[in-house]
């Protein structure tokens, strides 16, 4: 709990040291299941987004009224209206999309993201930085579902941004690019279930390789004091 | 007086894992030959990219993880997976197909889970399985036996083939193995069928060429089953199960029948299976009674996938669904230890 938010902070645990895909590993379902392209990636992260900041101004405004008793399910209540209401508005505008991801969106209610940043975070602090709180950690997922989706999408089927119209306006169609060329086979590996996993996989070694190699570079800065003085050696001295 | 302080074993065996690997790939000539002799130089031509790409692949993945490169390199492991993915290949494939299988099977499959002794899966049948799922049609087109399609093709013909010039196509030397002939046949009696297909009535068991390739991959394996490279118990309890699910379905072979014994141990991946993947150390099961039930649980599931799945061959599906009964298969299996009554359980150790 934190007394006097910071902002700064908040923002450095959405995106990269608490990360809800890649250092919580919580919503993996979604992300593992509907990430084959980066705009499956892009509507999903929109919507858990959405539900997720929504979810957060909410519990975060009735956190006093609320009994600890019925905590949990009254923010389940909370965050299951916000996602039929993105369901809805899925339905309205971007149909075809909406039929693609299919089961996925009701899912949302389920997604322990939304449920853990309501309950961890929005039910103990002002309403601000809950807000904060869930505009970023829907900013990091969806991050990470987009980078998934485009790793997925370059190796399964050759391509970056296909079927943009499903999400956008109709000329969104041509945004695609044909990274590996026309007559690219087709991986089917990656776009099928273990490719997900394996990206994931991949994506989160790479992010614990990039902090170790930050961490190991600040504790070389620090051992070096100025004027300090060795009292003993053993040892080679670094 | 200092005494030199030695724990059992004390014998030395002098084998090593060179040794080992060196062995098991001597073992594959007379299968490979047989190959080269029914199916032409594409089998060469994939065993070749294989290796050159395991070898890369080992060497960059040693190199990251800051071990001594050529001490890895030279133990000969990346040499035989690669050497089994190329064996299992359809030969004249186009040249990204081993390249990426065994990318797949060195990186994906072995390294990224510890490297040598510590892969769950049997990397070789990891890569096939990619590449089978990936690119369901290259994967299933295997060439005709030379006398079928007016001789193989030859090594412009081949080349041509693999790096795609020429305007060579590989559907033009592709024929239907005796399995899938099998598969398909709803219509006619199986001893009608064997008068019809050239590719039994050429052949004399298991259809032509095949079952010259599996009598290879058997030869070997007696080979090391006499080095004692290898125990009888997987390869015997697999090619058991086998046999004896294939006769009880065999329905005194009418148009229905899944075929004969014969075909189901003499065609297809069944003698490589039994002698050279399924008696993988490291991804089978570890004890004696492990393994026969290791060996009839990859004989089951091949019967079943080969009779009644999509696929025309099943023994890299087996073998991975069986890589991940293995842990639990030895759990089950831990032999009596001298002294005690009754064997235990290995997580019986853990509980206590």
């Amino acid at each position: 709990m934190m007394a006097n938010p910071e902002y700064g902070e908040i923002t450095r645990n959405g995106l990269w040291s608490n990360n809800p895909a890649l250092v919580q590993l919580l919503g993996l379902c979604p992300l593992l299941a509907v990430t084959g392209s980066v705009v499956n990636a892009i509507g999903l992260g929109l919507a858990t987004t959405g539900v997720l900041i929504c979810s957060n101004l909410a519990v975060s405004l009735v956190r006093r009224q609320m009994p600890e008793a019925v905590r949990l399910p009254a923010s389940v209540m909370i965050i299951a209206t916000f996602v039929t209401c993105a369901e809805l508005l899925m339905k309205a505008f971007t149909y075809e999309l909406y039929l693609v991801l299919g089961i996925f969106i009701p899912l949302i209610v389920t997604n322990c993201t939304i449920l853990g940043r309501a309950d961890a975070f929005a039910s103990k602090n002002p309403v601000l930085p809950s807000l904060v709180d869930g505009f970023m950690m829907g900013v990091g997922f969806t991050a990470v579902l987009i980078v998934i989706g485009a790793i997925r999408e370059v190796l399964g089927q050759g391509t970056l941004f296909a079927d943009m119209d499903l999400l956008f306006w109709p000329s969104a169609k041509e945004w695609v690019i044909p990274v590996l060329g026309a007559d690219y086979p087709g991986f089917l590996a990656a776009v099928l279930p273990p490719g997900a996993f394996l990206v994931a996989g991949l994506l989160i070694a790479a992010k614990n390789a990039i902090d170790a190699g930050i961490e190991r570079r600040r504790s070389q800065q620090v051992r070096i004091v100025p004027g300090a003085k060795r009292v003993r050696t053993t040892g080679k001295i670094t | 007086m200092a005494l030199m302080r030695a724990t059992s074993p004390h014998a030395l065996s002098g084998e090593s894992t060179t040794k080992v690997m060196l062995q098991v790939a001597a073992a594959t000539v007379p299968g490979v030959l047989a190959l080269v002799i029914y199916f032409g130089i594409g089998v060469l031509i994939n065993i070749l990219l294989c290796t050159a790409t395991a070898l890369a692949c080992e060497a960059a993945v040693m190199k990251l993880r800051s071990r001594p490169v050529a001490f890895y390199l030279k133990d000969g492991s990346a040499f035989v997976t690669a050497l089994l993915l190329g064996i299992a290949l359809p030969p004249y494939c186009v040249w990204w197909l081993p390249v990426v299988g065994t990318f797949t099977a060195i990186v994906l499959a072995k390294h990224l889970y510890g490297g040598m002794g510590y892969n769950p899966f049997n990397p070789a049948m990891v890569g096939y399985v990619v590449l089978l799922i990936s690119f369901p049609v290259a994967m299933t087109r295997w060439v005709g036996p030379a006398e079928l399609i007016y001789g193989a093709p030859g090594i412009d013909e081949a080349l041509g083939l693999v790096f795609g010039f020429g305007g060579y196509n590989v559907d033009g030397y592709t024929r239907a193995t005796p399995l899938e002939v099998v598969r398909l046949n709803e219509s006619v009696l199986l001893s009608r069928l064997y008068e019809m297909e050239p590719v039994f009535n050429k052949g004399t068991l298991a259809g032509l060429g095949w079952e010259t390739v599996n009598f290879g991959f058997l030869l070997g394996g007696l080979f090391l089953l006499f080095r004692r490279i290898i125990t009888w118990h997987a390869p015997v309890a697999m090619l058991a199960t086998l046999a004896l699910l294939s006769l009880l379905f065999y329905d005194s072979g009418s148009s229905l029948s899944e075929g004969s014994p014969m075909l189901h141990l003499f065609s297809g991946a069944t003698m490589l299976g039994a002698f050279f993947i399924i008696t993988d150390p490291i991804s089978g099961a570890t004890s004696n009674r492990g393994r026969l039930i290791f060996g009839a649980g990859v004989g089951l599931l091949t019967y079943v996938i080969r009779a009644w799945g999509t696929y025309p061959d099943a023994v890299a599906f087996a073998v991975l669904l069986m890589n991940f009964a293995a842990p639990t298969i030895d759990n089950y299996t831990v032999p009596r230890t001298y002294g005690h009554k009754a064997p235990r359980r290995a997580t019986e150790l853990e509980e206590r």
